[in-house]
């Protein structure tokens, strides 16, 4: 049997490409409600389970619901839920209101139910925050999605928190055994270590040294290793079916890069005061003007790091969930196919973006750092 | 006031992208003239692409 290695490849493609195909084919009566249905759109503001559940609209609130809880932080772990049924497991809720209150996420029933604790009564909201409430039969005040009741201190351990966690551990074991084994054989890698020891050697030679200089670049190197691996972890983790969003969640991002801008601004030499404050080399009276805009740079610097992990991540968790809901939407043959391809592509791609990501938010903070400890002389940038 | 909001972030959103699209096409040619400097020009693409995105990114969440 002689094939050319590509056409092969490509007929297996196309062979799994045509595969839910096969398992929509048989739905025509859906794809007659579809057309039928549009004509009777819902007015008015109506919550997912009022409308018609088989309706083009009613799909439609069910799958924005879908990815608003997937984006959000969440305080049980789902993995999957069907027709209200959840599958996972409950974490514990810690919160503060005159006193600590613990106990476990199950006692909210997925927002059904009022937790009651020490006597004090709690609801959660539609926005995954917990609300006191008064009584065990309470209902929450105002809007459903701006509750007026008043909000407690939440420290719990939450799905994004669970895996913040587990990520660091991940990379603790991962890398301490990685720095054993050097040990043990005598400085060569084994195991895992000749998969990581060239990218650490990318981060040092590629993008810590000519950022930041021979003379300063050692100080650094951790927070760079550090950053690294834990915003690619995280990114990866969020491509796994288990649904977690962590670096598309913009508190996390926001603490990553203020820790960015402490470091610079706490290790920064005169020289980069001096730039910000008395730009050397200038007219006095452009001076004067360039001084608020390099303040207002600093903090610009670490903001736009934030946006920029934050916006991407967020877009490419709503846009490969919207193509997978294609499947929903159209529920004829076409959407099964239609969704595998683009989804397909797309998680592709997130899996580059996820590693472009990571490399973009060390490299911009080592040349954030290079900037703080910059000596006078610019004319023989290392580069 | 919503619907001036959601052009205003459109135009600073085609800005971005015919931004990334000329650095994008800039590397390419400058990688085409001397390809020896490939991982310069690229790492040098990349940061410039991505202060660019960062701010058609602002855009989108101001709107």
């Amino acid at each position: 049997m002689v094939f050319s290695k590509k056409s092969l490849q490509f007929i297996l493609a196309a062979l799994v490409a045509c595969l839910p195909l096969f398992g929509f084919a048989n739905e025509t009566q859906d794809s007659l409600n579809v057309h039928t249905e549009t004509t009777a759109v819902a007015h008015g503001h109506e919550e997912a389970h009022e409308l018609d559940p088989n309706s083009l609209e009613g799909r439609k609130a069910k799958i924005d619901a879908f990815k608003m809880h997937h984006v959000l932080d969440s305080h049980e772990f789902s993995l999957f839920e069907n027709d209200g049924q959840h599958f996972g497991f409950p974490l514990p809720i810690i919160i503060w209101d005159n006193g600590v209150h613990i106990f476990s996420s199950s006692k909210f029933e997925h927002g059904h139910a009022v937790a009651e604790s020490n006597g004090n009564f709690y609801r959660l909201g539609h926005d995954e925050k917990i609300y006191k409430v008064e009584s065990a039969t309470a209902e929450l005040s105002g809007d459903e999605h701006h509750p007026t009741n008043e909000k407690v201190l939440d420290f719990s351990i939450t799905k994004s928190v669970l895996t913040l966690m587990v990520v660091a551990l991940l990379m603790f074991l991962l890398f301490r055994s990685l720095a054993q084994s050097f040990a043990k054989n005598g400085g060569i890698s084994a195991g895992f270590g000749r998969l990581f020891e060239p990218i650490v050697l990318y981060i040092r030679d590629e993008i810590a040294i000519p950022n930041i200089g021979e003379k300063h670049y050692k100080r650094y190197m951790s927070y760079l290793l550090t950053i690294f691996f834990f915003v690619w972890f995280l990114n990866m983790f969020g491509l796994t079916p288990l649904g977690i969003n962590v670096t598309g969640n913009i508190a996390i991002t926001a603490g990553l890069a203020i820790i960015t801008a402490l470091i610079t601004n706490f290790t920064a030499n005169k020289n980069y005061w001096g730039h910000i404050f008395w730009m050397p080399g200038v007219p006095t009276p452009m001076k004067i003007i360039l001084a608020p805009i390099e303040l207002l740079g600093v903090i610009i610097k670490p903001f736009s790091l934030m946006i920029r992990l934050y916006a991407n991540i967020f877009a490419g968790h709503v846009v490969l969930m919207s193509l997978i809901a294609l499947i929903f939407l159209f529920q004829s043959w076409v959407g099964g196919p239609l969704s595998f391809l683009l989804s397909f592509a797309l998680s592709t791609i997130e899996i580059l973006v996820a590693l472009l990501q990571a490399y973009i938010f060390t490299m911009l903070s080592a040349l954030y750092f290079g900037s703080a400890v910059a000596e006078h002389h610019h004319d023989d940038a290392h580069h | 006031m919503e619907i001036p909001r959601i052009i205003g972030a459109g135009l600073v959103v085609i800005g971005a992208g015919i931004g990334i699209g000329r650095i994008g096409g800039s590397a390419m040619d400058a990688i085409a003239r001397q390809p020896e400097a490939t991982g310069k020009i690229q790492t040098a693409m990349l940061i410039a692409a991505a202060l660019i995105e960062g701010i058609g990114f602002a855009a989108i969440f101001a709107s």
